[in-house]
């Protein structure tokens, strides 16, 4: 071998001695310094939330698409959604990811008790978002909203006859409030997925966290599941208004 | 074998000295547990290397019954829904099994890291992993075939896809989607690594450009793979459950999907080829003793390919009744994506401009990859002219052109790079003049392939038919003819590559005398790839450092 090629970087036997963390059991072999480790870490975390807003990207397309075309469709049926379950349900996300943050500072400040405290309230806000999202999902079902063979239009064709303040659509028109509910039911359904797999990932973050594995200064797991736990807050935070807001402030 | 010209002194190494080093990746660990659990990047390509090869057989036999059936005008060796279920299956298996993961994950696994000087790719576990997801998805695509097949065509056409059809079309949909994780998860750890791995002194503008045309290419993966991922998740609820999202009657809109569809698949053309360019660059360098020409442009056209790659897709619908204001735009945006694919050709032109050329089979197989593929850009863009592509689209001239760039191109620059770096991956030698023989069949049989498509498409000849009136039976003949040639040509190297395995010659860490740093270190490379991490203190393609270093060597050593 070269010599010019075969020579150690000093930078990186420095960077090594400073930290101290060179023989740490999570540092890989193939990383030259702890520190490339959590920024290889980090950067492959950002890599894949980008793939997760173009996964989303796609429905939020077509949801700008058949909003334009439907728009009286959407408002009608946009208007059957509960906006005060929604807001609670937006209250409580944001709060459990208040409280994520709070468990990443936990793990940087060596705080194990409060870190696991943390990640216990995260997990049961987000089962609490989940059961109200059950709540809501459950009435569609009564009602015949669920897009399919089963779908029932004769709430938007006739809602005095439901006791609704609503003007009749004309039955080509209801009929598209499907779109509206199918658009719903994917852009919503699979956030609550991502919320699930969330919770195990939770799970299993709380085992190895009462543990004590993240209080020692290697909170690159904590770290990294915050930011995904975030991104799904901030699909929430698009998918709130553009599904439970948009007749607030009426054009007519 | 030396050549001198002007001040370049072409000598390449004395083979018979060499010798196998005693501990490498391939022999430091034994058994099948260990290459099914390993997490070296090395091991992960071979394995790719088996599964790629396997699935490209597979596609071929069916491209092979394709051109059977098409010797006669009548449908007569199959029926016409088996022959839409050989040309389905044919596309499937060569764009998402072997196309996209081919060069990625052969050759960009094996040789990111070395390029770089690290030890392995960022995340090993997820390597790993991608593999894996790539046979799930690969296995569920053979589970579709065997249960009964699929004849939606490799673009899952809705309403076709959606209403119309009674063969496996969720299966095979599901199958493409597990594939596609597979390319995100290459796809991210390619980056991570390209900026977080990089020895010291190995700035961005050292870099290989097999590495700047990964980094595009990873880059097309990470962003273009979800929507397609969306795309078929929403195809096969439509098909289950009817919730109308691209059917008419419900309020829906088929040109959504086409637009879902090619926001991904248009890109997807430049995932295959980008990874090919950049194996063109590293064997067109090699063998012509120079640095790259324009090394900046080169680089930075891959990355401009990548950009303008995504927003050119509408192409594929401009007889689908999308307004002739976007046509135009999405039409003048096809032309500006030839330009950087332009520069390239141009760029490696001048590269052999007074260059020490030697014909080595990879380089054989880079002039094939040239002229196929500016044959197969340039009728791109008369495909991107919207007068011309309403005569042309949907015909065999449209089969033909893709085959140009995406086999004449691609498949001829993995070829190129499997020759290039086996001395690197097996450290044997293939054997050299049955293989320029190949390089040679292939390019003949290709063109007599597709150079009848380009006549016939233009003579109006729809593609996705079993039958053809009596008078194109001629070109169909020598077309079929090119076909058998063609297979010959990819025979011969599985054979002679397996034989090489064991009898081939021993190549010596540097047989080519390339300047890359994976050629500094054993072949086949140990485990860790460097004992100790190297330092870039040269220019890339930097021949004369090189040469300095070659004739230290010798006095140190002698």
């Amino acid at each position: 071998m070269d010599s010019a090629l075969a020579t150690t970087d000093p930078a990186d036997l420095h960077a090594g001695q400073e930290h101290g963390h060179v023989s740490l059991p999570q540092h890989r072999h193939h990383f030259e310094t702890v520190e490339q480790q959590r920024e290889a870490g980090s950067f492959g975390m950002w890599l894949f939330l980008l793939t997760e807003i173009m996964f989303f990207g796609g429905m939020f397309l077509a949801y700008l698409l058949y909003r334009n075309w439907y728009y009286p469709a959407f408002v009608v049926a946009s208007n059957q959604l509960s906006v005060r379950i929604g807001t609670i349900n937006t209250m409580v996300l944001i709060t459990s990811g208040f409280c994520m943050a709070v468990g990443v500072w936990a793990a940087e400040m060596r705080r194990r008790s409060l870190l696991v405290a943390m990640l216990v309230t995260t997990t049961l806000l987000g089962v609490l978002f989940l059961s109200l999202k059950y709540g809501e999902y459950h009435e569609k079902y009564e009602l015949h909203h669920i897009p399919g063979n089963n779908f029932n239009i004769s709430m938007f064709t006739n809602p005095a006859g439901y006791g609704i303040k609503e003007a009749p659509l004309p039955p080509d028109m209801a009929q598209k409030t499907q779109v509206f509910f199918f658009l719903y039911f994917a852009m919503t359904g699979m956030h609550a997925l991502h919320m699930i797999i969330g919770l195990g990932i939770l799970c299993w973050l709380i085992s190895r966290a009462r543990r004590g594995d993240f209080s020692a200064g290697y909170v690159a797991p904590v770290e990294n599941f915050a930011l995904y736990w975030h991104f799904i807050d901030v699909v929430w935070l698009f998918l709130y208004p553009l599904l439970y807001l948009i007749n607030r402030h009426p054009m007519h | 074998m030396s050549t001198a010209i002007g001040n370049t002194i072409v000598s390449l190494p004395d083979q018979s000295t060499a010798r196998l080093p005693k501990r490498h990746y391939i022999n430091n660990e034994y058994g099948l547990l260990s290459w099914l659990l390993t997490e070296d990047h090395k091991r992960i390509a071979l394995l790719y290397l088996f599964s790629v090869t396997f699935f490209f057989f597979i596609g071929g036999a069916f491209a092979g019954l394709i051109r059977l059936e098409l010797l006669t005008p009548q449908p007569d060796l199959v029926a016409a829904d088996t022959y839409n279920k050989f040309f389905t299956m044919h596309g499937l298996i060569m764009i998402f099994l072997f196309l996209v993961p081919s060069i990625p994950g052969v050759l960009g696994n094996f040789l990111i890291p070395l390029m770089i000087g690290a030890k392995d790719l960022a995340f090993p576990k997820l390597n790993l992993l991608s593999w894996y997801v790539y046979m799930a998805g690969g296995t569920l695509t053979l589970a579709a075939l065997v249960l009964g097949g699929v004849d939606t065509g490799w673009t899952f056409t809705t309403p076709l896809s959606t209403h119309y059809l009674n063969t496996h079309v969720i299966t095979a949909a599901m199958a493409i989607f597990i594939t596609g994780f597979s390319s995100i998860l290459t796809g991210i750890n390619f980056i991570v690594t390209i900026h977080r791995m990089r020895c010291p002194g190995m700035t961005w503008f050292r870099m290989p450009l097999f590495l700047w045309s990964h980094y595009a290419a990873s880059l097309l993966m990470v962003l273009g793979t979800p929507v397609l991922a969306t795309t078929l998740v929403l195809v096969a609820l439509e098909r289950l459950f009817g919730i109308g999202i691209f059917d008419p009657a419900k309020g829906g809109d088929p040109l959504l999907f086409q637009h879902l569809f090619w926001f991904y698949s248009h890109p997807a053309v430049y995932i295959m080829i980008l990874p090919g360019m950049g194996v063109v660059s590293e064997v067109i360098s090699t063998f012509s003793r120079k640095r790259i020409f324009g090394y900046t442009a080169v680089a930075f056209s891959s990355v401009a390919i990548a950009l303008f790659g995504f927003f050119v897709w509408e192409h594929h619908m401009f007889i689908m009744g999308v307004s002739s204001y976007s046509a135009l735009v999405f039409s003048l945006l096809t032309m500006l994506v030839a330009v950087p694919s332009a520069i390239k050709i141009f760029n490696w032109a001048f590269t052999l401009q007074k260059g020490s050329i030697t014909f080595e089979t990879p380089m054989l197989y880079c002039f094939g990859f040239m002229g196929l593929f500016t044959i197969g850009g340039l009728t791109g863009v008369f495909l991107g002219s919207l007068g011309m592509d309403i005569h042309l689209t949907e015909t065999y001239f449209v089969v033909a052109h893709f085959h140009f760039v995406m086999v004449g191109g691609g498949l001829m620059a993995f070829l190129a790079g499997i020759h290039f770096w086996w001395p690197k991956m097996t450290g044997r030698m293939y054997p050299e003049t049955i293989s320029k023989l190949a390089a040679v069949t292939t390019f003949i049989g290709f063109n007599l392939t597709f150079l009848p498509q380009f006549v016939l498409g233009y003579l109006g000849l729809p593609r996705r038919y079993a039958a053809y009136p009596p008078e194109f039976q001629v070109l169909n003949v020598l077309s079929t003819a090119g076909a058998t040639v063609l297979g010959f040509g990819y025979m011969l190297p599985l054979l002679y590559l397996a034989w090489s395995l064991k009898y081939g010659a021993i190549a010596g860490s540097n047989p080519w005398q390339a300047t890359g740093l994976e050629w500094q270190i054993a072949s086949p490379p140990p485990t860790e790839n460097f004992t100790e991490i190297p330092i870039m203190d040269h220019e890339v393609y930097d021949y004369e450092w090189l040469a300095n270093k070659t004739k230290k060597e010798v006095t140190t050593v002698g």
